[in-house]
């Protein structure tokens, strides 16, 4: 039937490969964060176990949790007693951000269904948000299906590493010496995320706002001083890009 | 030491459905209705308002050293961001970070 077809038929109507390329290329673009979320998660692992967790307790915690930062600073303020409260009110003040990473996506995901919704939520993380929205900022014109085959490509390499490297890192992890600097994966891998997005004067002037506005603003309790940092940064960004283009205008 | 079992299991319980949440917000309920523009611009930024802010004192002041600043990790974070700058690619960036962090101390002694 298609053989005596005579209208060409555009790329993006053809669903299987569309779909396909969508997993393969978002697989692809996100497959370099294995690097840093073996360790990373490893790490977890092993800090999680040494601070008395058991095996289940820390994996209940990397798979229902699925945020590294604000798992390591419950755990942290756990150890140094604080409440509880406390401890949820920072350790979800980190994860804000992540709201931001939802309104981003809405524009290019919010037409599937709720279900499908639900889930990308779930595996919605800083490397999986990070490869998902330059795709989308380069390509907005792929269709629904292929930009959902994207973002799922993307999860693969990064959620379920996740989980084993935190499993890994549960039961073998006590021969990791200290001296590994480990510690310092995390902030790498964030900077390595953001340094190739610093192609604009406004995107400079952003991080430049975040990094000193975080730094300054140290001491506001419950990781206060970040929200507003990125908040001004924010603005930052948006209001020199306006200003920029005005000016060339 | 240990960790009390009810306060524990009540952080990862609430951290969890509360992360979901936060994560489901705009993208659960907004669906594909269309955002304003300067919501879009602002939007532009999210990762370089962010990220930058969340790792600089962990930069400066990490907790390994008990808080002193290190030139190794100074270093390495300064060779990350021009890496990634230069070559446009994370992997690259993490690997002379990473080369940074731990042949810098060998060299300097």
């Amino acid at each position: 039937m298609a053989s005596s077809s005579e209208t060409p038929v555009p790329d993006s109507a053809l669903p299987a490969p569309g779909s396909h390329r969508g997993f393969r290329a978002g697989l692809r673009d996100a497959a370099p964060f294995s690097l840093v979320i073996i360790p990373f998660g490893m790490l977890f692992g092993v800090v999680a176990t040494e601070a008395g967790l058991s095996v289940f307790e820390t994996m209940s915690f990397s798979v229902l949790v699925i945020a590294g930062a604000s798992q390591f600073t419950a755990l942290q303020m756990m150890q140094d007693q604080a409440p509880v409260l406390i401890v949820l009110a920072t350790s979800l003040a980190v994860n804000l951000r992540m709201a931001m990473y939802s309104v981003a996506l809405a524009p290019h995901l919010g037409a599937a269904p709720v279900w499908q919704r639900a889930f990308m939520a779930y595996v919605l993380v800083d490397q999986t948000f990070a490869t998902a929205a330059l795709e989308y900022e380069r390509r907005p014109e792929k269709p629904l299906r292929t930009k959902i085959a994207y973002f799922m490509g993307a999860v693969a390499p990064v959620c379920p590493l996740w989980y084993g490297a935190t499993l890994a890192g549960a039961t073998l992890g006590q021969a990791i010496p200290p001296s590994f600097g480990l510690d310092f994966a995390v902030p790498i891998t964030f900077l390595a995320l953001v340094a190739p997005a610093l192609r604009t004067l406004p995107h400079v002037i952003s991080a430049f706002v975040s990094i000193t506005g975080a730094l300054a603003l140290a001491w506001v309790p419950f990781s206060g001083g970040l929200l507003i940092a990125a908040v001004l940064a924010l603005v930052a960004g948006a209001q020199s890009e306006l200003w920029l283009a005005r000016r060339a205008a | 030491m240990t960790l009390d079992r009810t306060e524990l299991w009540t952080v990862i319980a609430v951290l969890g459905v509360g992360t979901f949440l936060i994560r489901f917000s705009f993208l659960g309920l907004i669906g594909d209705r269309p955002l304003p523009e300067w919501l879009l611009r602002h939007l532009r930024y999210t990762s370089v308002a962010v990220l930058p802010g969340l790792v600089a004192p962990l930069v400066l002041w990490p907790q390994a050293t008990g808080g002193d600043p290190d030139a190794a990790r100074i270093a390495a974070a300064c060779v990350t961001i021009a890496a990634g700058i230069v070559w446009q690619s994370a992997l690259r960036a993490i690997l002379a970070g990473a080369a940074t962090l731990y042949l810098l101390p060998l060299v300097l002694g």
